[in-house]
């Protein structure tokens, strides 16, 4: 069975015909990830067993002809920052290595519910935290494209996985731009939902005010089943919407876009921006004018600001998110110690890597007494600034359109004594947490090294109907072939 | 010179909510180590806390009760700070928008009211408890306690004495318990108060450096703890040292009787205090607040008011019953059977507190029954027992927990009214006592006294005390010679 290029919808179609059952999709998938994972390393590990056995209550499910749920009988890779009940959850991090969360988070309950079969958990950088995937304490996950690259990051596990054939559907988390920038590296669709839309409960927190949980898939009309299937509100998180009942989202994206309003802010096309993804986005805004949308240039003032105000409001959140890996519950605890202030301090320093070091500090730093207003308050005020900014732009428009990272991907080793240059990796990305809204990544072309290039459209809260509208459309007209690349065991 | 000590203090007062502030573990004491958790209070990855809603209304009752404007819009934040009890690392508090602020209590100094400001009250959890094992080099945690609602309430420093605080502390325990805002057992932990002390000259409206006093568990420590800290600036101002008094913490010693240092400005904290963005800012409506508000129960001074309106009783007396909130409850549900207000606040403030001192009330409750009180004292009114035999059978029903009734059945208790019977003993007692007759005749008053009590003794007390001397009275002027 050739699986490598199946979508959702297309195991769905053989379900409902009968040509192979859902322990036969998930046998494939395994069989798949064991003979060329090792050359991509995007899982951290799998969950076989269980997955067998989930298969199996979802064959007897389709042949009792119940009701099936939206994601019924098809394979999902998780990324390893979210709880799973008995399976161990890492985050990527030596400190959590043995962890076995005694709790599914809400997204694992959404997820079983729909009849998706959780089959492995996606290698990431550690706690979150990175652009590459190569802060990971375990393994560098490589670009399926061009396994000299990276793959993004830091949901890198789950976009390569994807872009591997090694899932329909994997699952990643988007603080800073987590899930488009690897979409984007891995020639992959992916979004970020509104902030709310999806329950964080059970996501280990990295930066509590901007996580968020969103899908990673082949096509456009996989991303719009698979939100629907695993966003509502949850009474288990405060931060969660209340107010507003769930769309369809996959019905509604056919509408046509003949007088979309597409703002185009300049802020995000200029010096930095590679010449080929420039070119890329330029073709694509020409195909959605073909279409009858409307597009303009304009002005998104001081998203020059937005990193500085994003590794401030992080860091800060993280440094108290992070507080809680003492070695004292569960976790990594170091064996050389005299004393709890000793057991702290060397299970902390031996567990935690440069990254996630690096953040705390920053956090600490900019929360500290004397230096909170210099940093943290300007910060959270310029966030208000920022999501005013969106909130002008959006009165004029229902989409807006950037690439989503100024670069290509890059070779594995190259950014990482260079923090600051890893960091500008976000620079599209991360304007879009600090306010909240929701922003999708669509593949739009190649560049001359056939390494993928991504396009973002950013969204009005909670509208992801529209963003998902736009990008079904483009995806449409821009014909790309994400077949996979030709993935040889290494 | 004259000096004068200015204190303030912090409390920490447990709300009576059924389950914790973050999650739906129960809040219930004494449970065993750990029962009482789960994985959002003992703070595994990934978990998130969702605000219970009671914990928010016992603090806006609070803070009605102690005269505080509630804050409409507060917050959440995050204060950060290492310890094995505190399993985020972390403890959600409130920094700089409280739900209460600006509020007072009044208490009553020797007649005299004086008021005490209170700067603010905030909501927070609480965290856990270390068990340090005695000869083990190992401690254990408990997080049953991690996450139980506690509000803080921090006073302006407007006490004067150490005597004065505690006076404060239990006119603030019984509003927050008149309240039902917490049950206020500082044994339990579920009261605990901080001081700040410092000393000035009188006159002058500085403040100089205070000290502040952790780990005072009953109002005795209190005390104690502010005499000891007071004692000590006191004498360094006396002579001239005041500078070795350093802005520091330290913690008091119950068993030694004295203060150790904790720990000095220099090492305090930096508790790095930053927005909880887990849980959004709470708007209070008005509603919410008119709802807490109704469900205030009646406070001591109004409940005060009202008895010493409706019952002609001693304010000496009703201060008693007023000073346990379980004393006034039970006072009243004796006067629910029908009986008479000064008799039964006489039994509660003699005969019960008596045998309240060896038990503790808060834990076991008041061993006798109002309805067997309010009986006992039916039984006492109609003649049926002597008043003597009464307090007897009090002391059994508190050892057995029999009814009153049941008692004077099973000690044959039941007083002689009879006077045919009594006239005979009556008779008896004159013809044995020539002496004392004669002693009467001659007009010595305490003869009577005499002959009645060897009536009495003659009945083991079970005479109706009344119809004795009525008795007595008629038969001697019948032995006139």
């Amino acid at each position: 069975m050739e699986i490598a290029g199946f979508k959702i919808q297309d195991i769905q179609q053989g379900y409902r015909e009968g040509k192979f059952s859902p322990t036969e999709i998930t046998k494939a998938y395994l069989e798949r990830i064991k003979e060329l994972d090792k050359g991509i390393q995007a899982f951290i590990h799998l969950n076989e067993e269980d997955a067998l056995l989930q298969a199996k209550d979802v064959a007897e499910k389709i042949q009792k002809k119940e009701t099936a749920g939206l994601l019924e009988g098809i394979p999902v890779a998780v990324k390893d920052n979210i709880c799973t009940k008995g399976l161990r959850t890492t985050c990527g991090s030596k400190m959590l290595e043995d962890f076995i969360p005694p709790y599914d988070a809400t997204l694992i309950k959404k997820l079983k519910e729909a009849g998706a079969i959780i089959i492995g958990k996606t290698n990431m950088d550690e706690f979150a935290m990175g652009s590459s995937t190569e802060n990971s304490a375990f393994a560098t996950t490589k670009n399926p494209w061009d396994t000299g690259k990276v793959p993004g990051g830091s949901s890198g596990g789950s976009a390569a996985a994807v872009a591997a054939g090694f899932a329909p559907l994997a699952i990643g988390s988007d603080t800073g731009g987590s899930i488009r920038q690897p979409a984007s590296f891995c020639g992959v669709v992916g979004l970020k939902p509104t902030y709310g839309l999806v329950s964080r409960y059970g996501l280990i927190a990295f930066a509590s005010s901007l996580d968020q949980i969103g899908p990673l898939t082949k096509t456009v009309e996989d991303c719009a089943l698979s939100l629907q299937a695993i966003q509502g509100p949850d009474s288990m998180d405060a931060t969660s919407y209340k107010e507003r009942s769930a769309e369809n989202y996959l019905e509604e994206i056919k509408g046509n876009i003949k007088g979309l309003k597409v703002g185009v802010p300049k802020e995000f096309f200029q010096k930095g921006l590679h010449g080929e993804i420039a070119k890329a986005i330029d073709k694509s805004m020409k195909l959605l004018e073909e279409m009858g949308a409307e597009l303009e240039e304009f002005s998104l003032p001081i998203m020059d600001t937005a990193l500085s105000a994003y590794y401030i409001i992080s860091s800060a959140e993280a440094s108290a998110n992070l507080a809680r890996y003492d070695g004292v519950r569960y976790g990594y605890r170091s064996e050389i110690f005299e004393g709890i202030n000793e057991l702290m301090v060397n299970s902390r320093t031996e567990a935690f890597g440069k990254e996630v070091k690096r953040r705390i500090m920053m956090g600490t730093y900019v929360l500290s007494s004397g230096y909170y207003d210099a940093y943290y308050n300007k910060a959270m005020m310029l966030r208000r600034k920022i999501k005013d900014s969106f909130s002008k732009a959006f009165e004029n428009y229902d989409v807006i359109l950037s690439p989503t990272s100024p670069i290509l991907p890059f070779g594995i080793g190259e950014k990482m004594e260079d923090p600051l240059e890893m960091y500008l990796a976000d620079i599209y990305t991360v304007s879009i947490n600090i306010a909240g809204l929701p922003a999708i990544s669509i593949p739009c072309g190649f560049s001359n090294t056939k390494l993928p290039i991504g396009l973002q459209l950013i969204g009005k809260p909670y509208q992801e109907n529209q963003l998902l509208k736009a990008a079904y459309h483009l995806e449409q007209q821009l014909e790309i072939d994400t077949t996979i690349p030709a993935l040889k065991e290494v | 010179m004259a000096f004068e000590t200015i204190i303030g203090l912090e409390i920490h007062v447990e709300l009576e909510t059924k389950s914790k502030i973050f999650c739906t573990c129960s809040t219930t004491f004494g449970k065993s180590p750990n029962e009482n958790t789960c994985p959002i209070c003992t703070g595994m990855p990934g978990t998130l806390p969702v605000l219970n809603e009671e914990a928010v209304s016992l603090a806006v009752k609070a803070g009605k009760a102690l005269n505080c404007t509630i804050n409409t819009v507060n917050k959440f934040d995050r204060k950060n700070y290492f310890y094995p009890d505190l399993p985020k690392a972390y403890q959600i508090s409130q920094f700089d928008l409280p739900i209460c602020s600006k509020g007072y209590v009044d208490i009553d100094l020797d007649g005299k009211s004086k008021r005490i400001n209170i700067t603010r009250i905030h909501m927070e959890e609480d965290a856990g408890k270390l068990i340090h094992l005695e000869d083990e080099p190992i401690s254990l945690v408990d997080y049953n306690r991690t996450g139980v609602p506690l509000i803080e309430i921090v006073t302006e420093p407007d006490l004067r004495s150490p005597e004065e605080a505690v006076v404060f502390l239990k006119a603030l325990r019984g509003i927050l318990k008149y309240g039902e805002v917490s049950d206020c057992r500082m044994e339990q932990g579920s009261l605990r108060c901080d001081a700040n002390i410092s000393i000035r000259e009188v006159g002058s409206d500085q403040l100089n450096t205070r000290v502040e006093i952790k780990n005072l568990n009953s109002f005795k420590e209190v005390l104690k703890a502010l005499q000891k800290e007071e004692k000590r600036q006191r004498e360094l101002y006396q002579y001239k040292e005041e500078y070795k008094i350093q802005q520091e913490t330290r913690k008091w010693d119950a068993a030694k009787g004295k203060t150790i240092p904790m720990r000095s400005k220099e090492e305090s904290h930096d508790y790095r205090y930053f927005p909880e963005p887990d849980l959004k800012p709470i708007f209070i409506e008005r509603d919410f607040i008119e709802k807490a508000v109704k469900n205030l129960p009646e406070l001591p001074a109004e409940r005060k008011k009202r008895i010493m309106e409706s019952y002609s009783l001693k304010e000496k007396q009703v201060d008693i019953l007023i000073g346990e909130k379980e004393l006034v409850d039970y006072f009243e549900e004796v006067l629910s059977y029908g009986t008479e207000a000064v008799e039964a606040a006489n039994w509660i403030t003699i005969d019960l507190l008596r045998v309240l001192k060896d038990i503790d009330v808060e834990e076991k409750g008041i061993p006798i029954k109002a309805s067997n009180l309010a009986k006992l004292i039916e039984l006492i009114g109609k003649g049926v027992i002597s008043r003597t035999a009464g307090r007897e059978i009090f002391d059994e029903i508190v050892s057995t927990g029999k009814t009153p009734e049941e008692l004077v059945e099973e000690k044959g208790l039941s007083q002689i009214s009879n006077t045919e019977e009594l006239e005979k003993i009556a008779e008896e007692i004159l013809k044995v006592n020539p002496q004392a007759v004669e002693d009467f005749h001659k007009g010595k008053g305490q003869a009577l006294g005499y002959i009645m009590g060897q009536t009495m003794k003659a009945t083991k007390g079970k005479a109706n005390p009344q119809l004795v001397k009525e008795i007595i009275e008629k038969k001697l002027k019948k032995f006139q010679i």
